[in-house]
């Protein structure tokens, strides 16, 4: 089971990646109490039939792994979602892309911790199947509004192909730049450290 | 921090290159997959990345490549992880946390011995294709 909210992300935009996409965005909003994601891409998608099956986490398409009967990806997600009232939607069409769009009430006693989002943007540009990808971060509360945009193509321009040590540690400090602006517009910095510990069941 | 610029970026890389320039290049040819599936990140995949590029970047190693890929087979041991080193086997390790990704960077990749207590192997038969892949 995932703990974090970016767990959810990391695994979530993997598909896309592996949708033979050629153009994957990220969107990431935030406001005081409601953290909204938006993974948009133009890859192969769905038809209706495979749509309505996703969810059920006995359903795969058995073609990343021949002899499995399990896909859990989605369904952990929307699990996660409705657990702290937050909204799932997917939408699909087939040569077109796929469109999930999903949040969480941060309010909510089983919202999962927000985790390390630097770290999961890093590792999302760094994927080796993520070729033109956009991260989209914004927040707006009541301390006001800002954002900032990472762009894959970009950043390999800067710093070259984002595969070695130096180069990812590199990246590391430059969102980790970013992500410090965003934070001076949170309004409970420490909201999520004072939530009740982790149930058994997260813990596991 | 301050926010910093794509300009500001660019010139950090260029500092850094030439000092790297005046170095000995450790790590040159060395890898550490990560087994990111939706296994390996429920059991901490992304602590192990993670901890892999602080150790590595304390001890000024920047050449050494940090790829992922998908599940390998061996859900039961998350985090996979797989470190090819040359003059070394390929070796496969599991239940990799943040001690452990430590122990991997000084042992495997500066030491050149191999963490045994870690060592799970290759992939798992159901993943490796009959005829290589090809």
């Amino acid at each position: 089971m995932h703990i974090c909210i970016d767990d959810y992300l990391l695994d979530i935009v993997q598909n896309s990646f592996e949708a033979d996409s050629s153009y994957v965005e990220l969107a990431v909003d935030q406001t005081e109490s409601r953290f909204t994601c938006t993974v948009r891409d133009n890859g192969k998608g769905m038809d209706a039939e495979v749509q309505k099956r996703v969810l059920d986490p006995f359903y795969t398409d058995g073609k990343k792994h021949a002899k499995r009967k399990v896909g859990l990806g989605l369904p952990f997600l929307n699990q996660a979602c409705e657990a702290c009232e937050g909204t799932f939607a997917l939408h699909s069409e087939v040569g077109v892309g796929t469109t999930v769009e999903f949040s969480f009430n941060l309010a909510h006693l089983d919202a999962p911790p927000l985790g390390d989002l630097c770290a999961t943007f890093v590792i999302l540009l760094a994927h080796p199947l993520a070729k033109d990808f956009v991260i989209k971060r914004t927040i707006h509360t009541a301390k006001g509004s800002t954002g900032y945009r990472l762009d894959k193509q970009e950043l390999e321009e800067v710093l070259g192909p984002l595969t070695t040590s130096g180069t990812l540690n590199l990246l590391k400090e430059y969102v980790a730049s970013q992500e410090d602006d965003v934070r001076k517009y949170y309004v409970n910095p420490d909201a999520h450290k004072n939530k009740a510990p982790l149930s058994k069941q997260q813990e596991m | 921090m301050a926010k910093m610029t794509l300009e500001e970026l660019r010139r950090l890389r260029e500092q850094k290159q030439s000092e790297l320039q005046k170095r000995d290049i450790e790590g040159k040819d060395s890898r550490i997959v990560v087994g990111m599936g939706t296994c390996g990140i429920a059991a901490g995949a992304k602590t192990a990345l993670d901890t892999f590029l602080q150790v590595l970047e304390e001890k000024k190693i920047e050449n050494v490549s940090v790829t992922q890929t998908g599940c390998m087979g061996l859900c039961y041991v998350e985090p996979t992880i797989e470190v090819i080193v040359p003059g070394m086997p390929d070796v496969i390790y599991g239940k990799v946390d943040a001690a452990t990704a430590r122990k991997i960077v000084e042992q495997h990749i500066i030491g050149k011995q191999l963490v045994t207590d870690h060592m799970f192997d290759r992939p798992a038969a159901d993943i490796i294709k009959k005829n290589g892949g090809k």
